[in-house]
């Protein structure tokens, strides 16, 4: 029993999960037990599009040092304006809406590969200037009226079964899907092993320029998926759609317990930070704090989590 | 390689005469005193915003709260600064400690800088939303007179901008304890054996860039006149691609004062050049990321092969 408490504790993902139950808890005791399900559902179907664009930012944090996707909220936006563009609310045209984002959005991970492998730019102003470039993109392409998703997008995206939104559990399914991947296949392994050791992974004769391009594309595929949800989910696409996901999509990663040196991921982590992120808000609003203080408290409790979940262990 | 190394070390100058000569080429009428002052004077405050988060990126770490605090400092100072100055210039050293205060933290625990800061960013927005709910305020007389001085021959933001980098050049790059500090970014092991205290140069260096944010922020609002919390939340990543222009790296304490400054001028002029260019509003922001792609190419074919050799 003490191996497993003490499994628990090393898990990394265990105090994101104590720390939205704690907020959840202490939501619910101030309003005296009212609306307690309501908020989890609500919770779920707004941390179902953190956490897909969240296992796409760790499977990149995990890919080493420096390794960090900031056109996330760039193709979100993307995708979003190509999927109501293509589809045109017309039902028959949904699946073609579908793929044509996707596309665009993994054409921005390749892009993103090609200005850090070839130009040799750091990921992080390699990704920031594209997002620039896809932003444009997305702004001059999607010019005009607000074009509806076709409804059996919109049923899909706000769906549920028992309080559980349907989109939860396909994520759900996904982060299963990506554990095993990470766990199970040569590609998973890959992106463990360049995290923890380029060279190193290098010199074992491992494909790490394929693993990066992959991961990268991954990310950008995941933030795709992540358009077409939410504008399904919220009647449309809008050209500001992404931007709460810069800084949630890094935010759910770390305080979920992936490792920022790379090497080390957590899935699990991923929904306990994402839920717990939105069950605070949810609280602060529920107290009735001010935009101001509810921006301080995000701050610091972000700032505690990790100061309580500790740092980087010495690695060598 | 001597030639190699010139030229990477040139490299952000030629960029920011090129952006500059592409200017004048599109809009001749720029190339006057006042047209000069008029496009560069935005690049003060981003350049003392990029000097702050070089510090940082000297000792290894990246500061994601500039921006947001840059944006704090302004409201500090359009409301309490103006009111009472004694308690405003208390509460601006205030922050510089807790900048400090945040190194320390960094370090004893050894914490990832990014997410703290980014938790820290959320910290200053919230605070700047407290003290000015909606924008307001008034920047006090003698800030709006500092950066509307009108300099014979010469326009005031470029000497200003020569003055910054010259002043950071000899403090990081020529004093003893600069390299002291820049050691810290390349061997911290190889420093702490040497007797060096990390603890003390983190914190310093986090103070510095307290100290250039909180210059960052009056200049801006001696040039915005009144204040907003979000004005420069943009900061943040205009000033890790100045550091990045201006030939610093994110390891090993390898960046560059006078590199920093001219990336930030950079910034500043190809966001003029592209409003001089008449390209769509739609594009203006995907131009921008499409010359700091261009500038970073020339920079990996300059330095094609440094790593191996």
């Amino acid at each position: 029993m003490t191996g497993f408490l003490a499994r628990l504790r090393n898990s990394g993902w265990i105090w994101s999960f104590a720390a939205a139950a704690l907020v959840w808890l202490a939501t619910i005791a101030y309003t005296g037990g009212q609306g307690a399900g309501e908020i989890l559902t609500a919770a779920l179907s707004f941390a179902t599009f953190t956490i897909i664009v969240g296992l796409g930012q760790m499977m990149v944090i995990t890919s080493g040092p420096g390794n960090v996707d900031l056109s996330i909220p760039a193709t979100i936006t993307l995708a979003g304006v190509v999927a109501m563009k293509v589809m045109d609310t017309d039902t028959s045209r949904l699946l073609i809406g579908v793929l044509a984002a996707l596309a665009a959005a993994m054409l921005v991970g390749v892009f993103n590969y090609v200005l850090i492998r070839l130009l040799r730019i750091p990921p992080i102003i390699a990704t920031l200037s594209s997002s620039f470039l896809v932003l444009s993109t997305a702004i001059s392409y999607g010019r005009g009226i607000r074009i509806k998703p076709p409804p059996p997008l919109a049923e899909i995206a706000t769906m549920r079964v028992l309080g559980v939104p349907v989109a939860a559990i396909l994520v759900l399914l996904l982060s299963l899907l990506l554990a095993l991947v990470l766990r199970r296949t040569l590609y998973g392994r890959s992106v463990l092993a360049v995290g923890q050791n380029m060279r190193a992974a290098w010199l074992a004769g491992l494909a790490v320029d394929r693993t990066r391009f992959l991961t990268y594309v991954l990310s950008s595929f995941l933030a795709g998926v992540c358009g077409i949800l939410l504008s399904g989910f919220s009647g449309g696409a809008a050209l500001n759609m992404g931007e709460e996901f810069l800084l949630a999509s890094i935010a759910v990663v770390v305080i979920g317990g992936t490792s920022v040196a790379g090497g080390r991921a957590n899935v699990p982590g991923i929904w306990g930070a994402a839920l717990f992120m939105y069950l605070l808000v949810t609280m602060l609003n529920t107290f009735g704090a001010s935009a101001g203080i509810r921006l301080i408290l995000t701050g610091l409790i972000i700032i505690a989590v990790i100061v309580i979940a500790g740092g980087e262990k010495e690695q060598r | 390689m001597i030639t190699r190394r010139f030229l990477r070390q040139a490299l952000p100058f030629i960029s920011l005469l090129i952006v500059l000569l592409a200017t004048f080429y599109v809009q001749p009428r720029a190339m006057s005193y006042f047209g000069l002052n008029l496009m560069l004077q935005y690049a003060i405050p981003i350049a003392l915003a990029t000097i702050a988060q070089m510090f940082v990126i000297t000792v290894n770490d990246l500061d994601l709260s500039i921006g947001p605090f840059v944006g704090l400092v302004g409201c500090i100072a359009a409301t309490l600064l103006f009111e009472q100055p004694v308690l405003g210039i208390l509460v601006l050293l205030l922050l510089i400690a807790a900048y400090g205060a945040v190194g320390a933290l960094i370090h004893v625990r050894n914490l990832p800088s990014i997410v703290v800061t980014l938790g820290l960013s959320f910290v200053w927005l919230g605070i700047a939303v407290l003290i000015l709910p909606s924008p307001g305020g008034k920047a006090p007389d003698w800030l709006k007179a500092i950066m509307g001085v009108q300099l014979p021959v010469v326009p005031f933001p470029i000497v200003a901008a020569v003055v910054i980098g010259l002043v950071v050049h000899v403090a990081l790059m020529t004093s003893s304890y600069g390299v002291v500090a820049r050691g810290a970014g390349g061997n911290p092991k190889a420093l702490t054996r040497a007797g060096w205290s990390m603890l003390r140069t983190k914190v310093i260096m986090y103070m510095l860039a307290g100290f250039f944010g909180v210059l960052s922020g009056l200049a801006l609002l001696g040039l915005t006149t009144s204040a907003d919390a979000h004005v420069a939340d943009r900061y943040t990543l205009y000033s890790i691609a100045g550091v990045i222009l201006g030939g610093g790296e994110f390891m090993g304490g390898r960046v560059s004062p006078m590199g920093a400054v001219v990336g930030a001028l950079t910034l500043a002029l190809a966001g003029a050049f592209l409003i001089f260019l008449k390209i769509s509003p739609d594009w203006q922001i995907g131009a921008q990321g499409a010359i700091l792609i261009i500038v970073l190419a020339l920079r990996a074919l300059v330095t094609y092969g440094e790593k191996t050799a």
